[in-house]
């Protein structure tokens, strides 16, 4: 059992909360991630390392309440406990000093980003971080990844906050030159960063998503296709540099389950919520 | 083994056709204590017996059997588990007409005596009775053992060491222990809570089984020696997918067995949505592949609704390598099989969902590495049949996190670990290696033989390093 000893609204039904489990605190690195299982009938969720606590031995991640999963989790409190706790998994980033390093992250996903741009920055790295967000209300972090970087800029889809759309990354990319990219978030975020990115070579190392059960290389449901060659995301990646992904298999791919995970959520939300909790 | 031969051996009940096609309850039902009694009675109790020679974990066969005979079930179980810590398992899964039974000597007439039956009511027997845990032997060893991976292997190991006197820690990926048993056999076929209760056995006899840890990620095999363990014994299986490479793979709809058989057995998709772990499957289902994977993964996707279940299999039913019991429940429960037939690539829908598989007939040609007649494209054939999940059971090779991550552990190009057949021992020092890891996809009781014969070794290893 692994206990919830911090929680955390960072946004509407975005949450950080810190778990405690010692021995993983002391071996993750940044970009790498965990996998939760909150009850004996849960499903396992894979959440990307937002942070340790090495002194308290706790792991943070962050999370989006989108599923039956995820709603679950965001009604646990402090003090609860989750079942399991795996990790840490995936490969961790390449920390290395490449120069000047363009971030974009969609929504929650600035919570990770923030814990590997600490240790990018803490080699000498130069570091501009676009948070990008459906509207300005999914955004988080923005001050902490203010402060870390050299550059910030803020995109809504809507343009309720700063730049509408990705767009002016074309614009960014022409007055600007970098030396590595980075970008996290849905697909079509990770789609679009790397299309701009491409036009200008620029290396752009993206974080898949894809569906994963053991998250441990035994089942393949996470496997996409890389520069023409199947990879498992959970043990090749989940890193990989996106101009070779192929992202129309991966968004097909991670619909897959799409109608059972209505269904599930729908039960959740008309009967399951209050009684299994 | 032919049926008609066996006609003294006693029948054990199954679990009626229509309705084991509709639940996930266990096939075979087991022998009565009469049953049990009548079977043991035909054993000759051979003062020099063959049977034992098949048994890689050297049960003393005709002992428990009397036992049985003369009605002492638990004295019978007792003496099964002074080599067997897992016989309840083994009971059920164990090629046993391949092994022990093969070689009775009733066996030569072809109507050997059902030993796995046996050891699966002796084993039963004691579970429904409340298990007794042998008390905790003097011992004068000292030193401590790291165990990866929970599967047979690694409990054979763990138990086998933990009764030496040491202190045995086990490492699981997963959040069960048991390995294939948990995560891959079905319940119909191996029910969970006997396997957890053969785990729960390796417990209480002090083993300290640690789930959620993945070695080579959380610890290196390195940093084990460094926390202060006096050896490791590697037991992570073969559970790598093996795909087909060939076009349209990676449709929806097409799985592995791997995570088909995971999602159905270790996250319980049969009962979603009360689990939450889903599993889709159309009306059509094909199965690439013959061996015990093909046939498990038929059956389940049977019992989970498919209106049809087809096996594919580029061979003929001669060559199917799954055992000959299974095969039997596959044909009775309603499975089609078609022989000699090879996907050449997959078909989708426009929403990228499987749709059809463009197969080509095979023939048979000259026999192969394996002794097996090599199966050849009969060209021009190829053929289109609509299905709308795959399924493919084509063979698993090594996890491969651990060898990519220790150095000085030398491995194959199969990415199997090399170690000696008789000790387990690696090219890495302190480090031994058994099971599925070592030998490639094989059997429970061949992953069993290796623990035990590792933990024999590792015993003289660690006495030897102490200077006793
Ligand atoms: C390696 C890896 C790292 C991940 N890291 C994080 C993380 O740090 N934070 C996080 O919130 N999620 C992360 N995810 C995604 C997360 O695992 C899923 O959101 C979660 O499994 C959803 O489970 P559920 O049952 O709540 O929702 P489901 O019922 O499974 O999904 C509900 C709906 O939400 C959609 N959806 C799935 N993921 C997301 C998402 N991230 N944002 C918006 N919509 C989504 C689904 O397509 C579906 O339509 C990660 C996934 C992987 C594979
Ligand atoms: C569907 C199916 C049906 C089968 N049917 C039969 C049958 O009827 N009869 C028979 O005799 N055999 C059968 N087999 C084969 C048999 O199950 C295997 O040969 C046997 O389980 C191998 O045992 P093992 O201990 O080597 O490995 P496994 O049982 O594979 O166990 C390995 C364990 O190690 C864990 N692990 C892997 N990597 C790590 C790591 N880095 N750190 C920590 N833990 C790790 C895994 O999660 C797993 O739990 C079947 C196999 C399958 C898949
Ligand atoms: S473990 Fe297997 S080989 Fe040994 S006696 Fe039992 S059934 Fe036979
Ligand atoms: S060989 Fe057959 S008959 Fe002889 S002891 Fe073994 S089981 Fe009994
Ligand atoms: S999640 Fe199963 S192989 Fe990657």
């Amino acid at each position: 059992m692994y206990e919830i000893v911090t929680k955390r609204e960072l946004a509407a039904n975005i949450y950080l909360i810190e778990v405690a489990a010692e021995d993983v605190a002391k071996k993750a690195k940044p970009g790498q991630f965990v996998i939760l299982r909150l009850n004996e009938k849960g499903e396992r969720v894979p959440l990307t390392i937002a942070g340790l606590d090495l002194e308290n031995g706790t792991v943070a991640v962050a999370f989006h309440a989108v599923g039956r999963s995820t709603k679950k989790l965001a009604k646990m409190k402090e003090g609860d406990s989750i079942h399991d706790l795996v990790g840490p998994l995936g490969n961790p980033t390449e920390i290395a000093k490449f120069g000047r390093i363009l971030c974009v992250a969609g929504g929650v996903w600035c919570a990770p980003l923030r814990f590997i741009v600490q240790a990018l920055r803490d080699k000498g790295n130069e570091i501009v971080i676009v948070a990008a967000g459906r509207t300005k209300d999914t955004l988080v972090f923005e001050k902490e990844l203010k402060e870390l970087s050299d550059e910030f800029y803020v995109a809504t889809d809507d343009g309720s906050k700063g730049h509408k759309g990705l767009d002016f990354l074309k614009d960014l990319l022409k007055t600007q030159k970098f030396d590595h990219a980075m970008a996290m978030g849905q697909v079509v975020l990770l789609q679009t960063v790397t299309e701009i990115t491409r036009a200008h070579n620029l290396k752009t190392m993206v974080t898949l998503a894809s569906i994963m059960v053991d998250g441990m290389g035994m089942c393949g449901a996470c496997r996409v296709t890389v520069a023409g060659e199947t990879k498992f995301a959970c043990m090749d990646g989940p890193e990989f540099d996106g101009h070779q992904v192929d992202f129309e298999e991966l968004i097909r791919r991670q619909r897959v389950y799409l109608p059972e995970e209505r269904m599930a959520s729908m039960l959740y939300e008309k009967l399951g919520g209050m009684k299994r909790g | 083994m032919d049926r008609e031969k066996r006609k003294h051996e006693t029948p054990m009940a199954k679990q009626d056709v229509l309705e084991r096609i509709h639940n996930f309850y266990e096939v075979a039902l087991g022998y009565t204590e009469e049953q049990a009694m009548r079977e043991a009675q035909r054993c000759l109790q051979c003062p020099n017996p063959h049977c034992v020679e098949g048994c890689p974990v050297e049960i003393d066969i005709p002992a428990f059997i009397k036992e049985i005979k003369e009605g002492n079930f638990l004295a019978a179980s007792v003496k099964l588990k002074e080599k067997n810590s897992l016989p309840a398992i083994c009971g059920r899964v164990c090629p046993q007409e391949n092994q022990c039974q093969v070689l009775c000597v009733l066996g030569k007439m072809g109507d050997p005596v059902a030993i796995g039956r046996l050891e699966r009511f002796a084993a039963d027997y004691e579970r429904m009775k409340g298990v007794t845990v042998p008390p905790k032997q003097e011992s004068s060893v000292t030193g401590r053992v790291a165990v990866v991976g929970s599967g047979p292997a690694g409990l054979t190991a763990a138990a086998d060491l933990v009764k030496l006197g040491y202190e045995v820690v086990m490492f699981e990926a997963l959040h069960a222990a048991g390995g294939v048993l948990m995560y891959g056999i079905p319940e119909f076929r191996m029910p969970k809570k006997v396997v957890q209760a053969e785990v729960d056995y390796i417990r209480k006899l002090g083993v300290e089984v640690k789930t959620n840890y993945m070695i080579g990620r959380i610890y290196t095999i390195d940093e084990l020696f460094e926390s202060g363990f006096d050896a490791v014994f590697v037991g992570s299986g073969a559970g790598l997918p093996r795909f087909m490479r060939v076009p349209g793979e990676n449709l929806g709809g097409v799985y592995s067995a791997n995570e088909f058989l995971i999602r159905v057995n270790l996250m319980k998709a049969y009962l979603f949505p009360e689990y939450d772990t889903p599993i889709r499957l159309g009306k059509k289902v094909a199965v690439i592949g013959g061996g015990n994977v093909a046939m498990d993964s038929a059956r389940s996707a049977l019992r989970l609704g498919a209106e049809e279940v087809l096996i594919v299999y580029r061979r003929s039913k001669e060559e199917l390598p799954a055992r000959h019991e299974e095969v039997e429940n596959a044909e009775a429960e309603g499975i089609k099989f078609m022989f000699l037939t090879n996907p050449v690539r997959f078909l989708g829908d426009e929403s990228g969902w499987v749709k059809g598989i463009e197969c080509i007939k095979m023939r048979l040609g000259e026999p192969d590495d394996s002794g097996r007649r090599r199966p050849l494209p009969i060209e021009g054939s190829e053929f289109i049949m609509d299905v709308d999940t795959v399924v493919i059971a084509i063979g698993q090779t090594p996890n491969p996190i651990i060898q990519r991550t220790t150095k000085g552990l030398e491995t194959t190009r199969w990415g199997t670990i090399v170690a000696k057949d008789e000790t387990g021992q690696t090219t890495k020092k302190g480090v031994y290696a058994g099971g599925d890891v070592v030998s490639g996809a094989a059997t429970v009781i061949s992953a069993m033989g290796a623990g035990k014969r590792a933990a024999r070794s590792i015993h003289e290893y660690i006495m030897s390093k102490k200077g006793a």
